[in-house]
C-alpha cells in the first residue's frame, strides 16, 4: 500500500507480525488442501455419493481429534488427519503471533508490554489446560 | 449432495463470509453458522466448531494485511487482549451455570442499542478526544493513511480502562454464548475508545483470532471440528478475507459504519429471537 504521507516506515516488529500471520495461514491452507485432495483420492466415491456426505458430517462421525490420533492418521496417509494437522497449524498461528510479540517487545525494551503480552500468552495456555479438565 | 459438491459450495459461500468479516472486523461466523445449520443441515456443534476455525482464518488472513498497512493498532490490541482472554476463561467457567435464554435477550437488546449508538456517532471524532493518561503512558495513540479519503489521520485513544472492561465482557459473552466477539469489540473501540472506524475494525480483526484460539483447542479435542466441514470453510474464508482487505482500504468510513450497523441489527434480532423462543 502507499507510504505517501506516513511519518515513519513500517517497523521490523510490525513486519514480523504480519509475516508470521501470513506464513501461518498460507502453510495451514496448503496442508488443508493436501488433506482434502488425499481424502478424495482415497475415496473416489466422495465425488458423487450422497450417503458418504451423511456419514462424514453426522454427529457420530469419526475423525481424529487428539494429537496422537492425528499423528497416527498422517502416518497411515489419511486425508482427514492431514486436514486436522492443517487445522492445528491454523489454531497455533495467533498463539505463535503472541509469542513473537513478546520477543519483539523485549527487543524494543518495552517492559510494560513484555509483561502484558506474556500474561496474554499465559492466559491462552491456561485456557487450553482448563479445557482439557472438563 | 456429494462430499465434493459440499466442499466446493461451502468454500464458495465461505469466501463471502471472509470478505465481510475482513471488511468490518468480524470473523465470518455470522454467515457460517446459519449457512451450515439452515442451508446444509449440519449439527450445531460442528457449525460452531467450523465458525471458530473461520474466525481464526479470517483474523490471521485479514490482520496480516492490516498490520502491514499500519492500520491495526498493535499496542492497543495486545493490551485489550488481556481483557478478552480473561473474559473467555470466565465465560467458559460460567457456561452451564447461567441460563442462556436470558443472556440472549439481554445481549440482543444491548446490540440493538449499540447499533443505534454507532449509527448516530459522527463520521470521525469531531471535537476533542478525552485525555487518557494510561493511553499516553502506554503509547497507544496512532496514525494511519486512509486510502479512501487520501489523507493522513492521527488519532488518540481514550477510556482505556472502560475499553478493557468492555473487552472482558465481550470475551465472557463470547465464551458463554459461542458467538463471535467482533460484534462487541468494534463498537467498544469505536464508541468508548474513540478510535477511527477503520482502525477499530482492523484492530478487532487481529484480536478475534486470539479469542477464538483460546476456545478452539477445547472444541478440537471435544471432536467438534469436523475436517470435511472446517477445511473448505477455512480455505474460502482466507480467500475472501484477502479480497476484503483490499476493498476495505478504498471504502469510505460511512459505508463501513452502515454495513456494520446492519450486521449488528441482524445479529440482535437473531439473539432476541433465540432468547424469546
Amino acid at each position: 500500500m502507499s507510504t505517501r504521507g506516513r511519518e515513519e516506515p513500517i517497523t521490523r516488529f510490525e513486519l514480523a507480525i504480519s509475516n508470521i500471520l501470513r506464513i501461518g495461514v498460507t502453510a495451514s491452507l496448503v496442508v488443508l488442501c493436501i488433506g482434502l485432495v488425499l481424502m478424495f483420492i482415497h475415496h473416489p466415491s466422495y465425488l458423487e455419493s450422497q450417503a458418504d456426505l451423511q456419514k462424514l458430517t453426522s454427529p457420530r462421525a469419526a475423525f481424529p481429534h487428539t494429537i496422537k490420533a492425528v499423528v497416527s492418521g498422517i502416518a497411515a496417509g489419511h486425508g482427514q488427519a492431514v486436514i486436522a494437522l492443517g487445522l492445528i497449524m491454523l489454531i497455533a498461528t495467533p498463539i505463535v503471533r503472541v509469542g513473537a510479540s513478546i520477543v519483539g517487545f523485549a527487543v524494543e525494551r518495552d517492559r510494560a508490554f513484555v509483561v502484558i503480552t506474556s500474561l496474554v500468552l499465559l492466559i491462552l495456555l491456561a485456557s487450553f489446560f482448563l479445557g482439557r479438565v472438563e | 449432495m456429494s462430499p465434493l459438491e459440499f466442499t466446493l459450495s461451502l468454500a464458495a459461500i465461505s469466501v463471502a463470509a471472509g470478505f465481510l468479516g475482513a471488511m468490518i472486523g468480524l470473523g465470518g461466523g455470522i454467515v457460517i453458522v446459519p449457512t451450515l445449520t439452515l442451508l446444509y443441515g449440519i449439527d450445531i456443534r460442528y457449525a460452531i466448531g467450523a465458525s471458530i476455525v473461520s474466525v481464526i482464518a479470517t483474523s490471521s488472513g485479514a490482520a496480516a494485511a492490516y498490520v502491514r498497512e499500519r492500520l491495526t493498532n498493535l499496542r492497543t490490541a495486545m493490551l485489550l487482549e488481556l481483557g478478552t482472554t480473561t473474559g473467555a476463561i470466565t465465560g467458559a467457567f460460567l457456561s452451564g451455570l447461567l441460563h442462556p435464554h436470558m443472556l440472549y435477550l439481554v445481549f440482543g437488546a444491548v446490540m440493538a442499542i449499540t447499533a443505534i449508538a454507532m449509527f448516530k456517532r459522527e463520521e470521525e471524532a469531531h471535537g476533542v478526544t478525552p485525555h487518557d493518561p494510561i493511553a499516553d503512558r502506554l503509547r497507544l495513540h496512532g496514525a494511519f493513511f486512509d486510502e479512501a479519503s487520501q489523507s493522513d489521520v492521527a488519532y488518540k485513544v481514550a477510556h482505556t480502562r472502560v475499553g478493557l472492561l468492555l473487552m472482558y465482557v465481550a470475551g465472557t459473552l463470547s465464551g458463554l454464548l459461542g458467538i463471535g466477539s467482533g460484534v462487541l469489540k468494534v463498537p467498544a473501540m469505536d464508541l468508548a475508545m474513540r478510535m477511527p472506524i477503520k482502525v477499530s475494525t482492523a484492530t478487532s480483526n487481529l484480536m478475534i483470532g486470539v479469542t477464538a484460539a483460546a476456545s478452539a483447542g477445547v472444541y478440537f479435542s471435544r471432536g467438534d471440528i469436523d475436517p470435511i466441514i472446517a477445511a473448505p470453510v477455512a480455505i474460502g474464508v482466507v480467500i475472501g478475507a484477502t479480497l476484503g482487505t483490499r476493498v476495505m482500504a478504498r471504502t469510505h468510513n460511512r459505508v463501513l459504519r452502515i454495513v456494520f450497523v446492519a450486521v449488528l441489527l441482524f445479529v440482535s434480532v437473531q439473539m432476541i429471537w433465540k432468547g424469546a423462543r
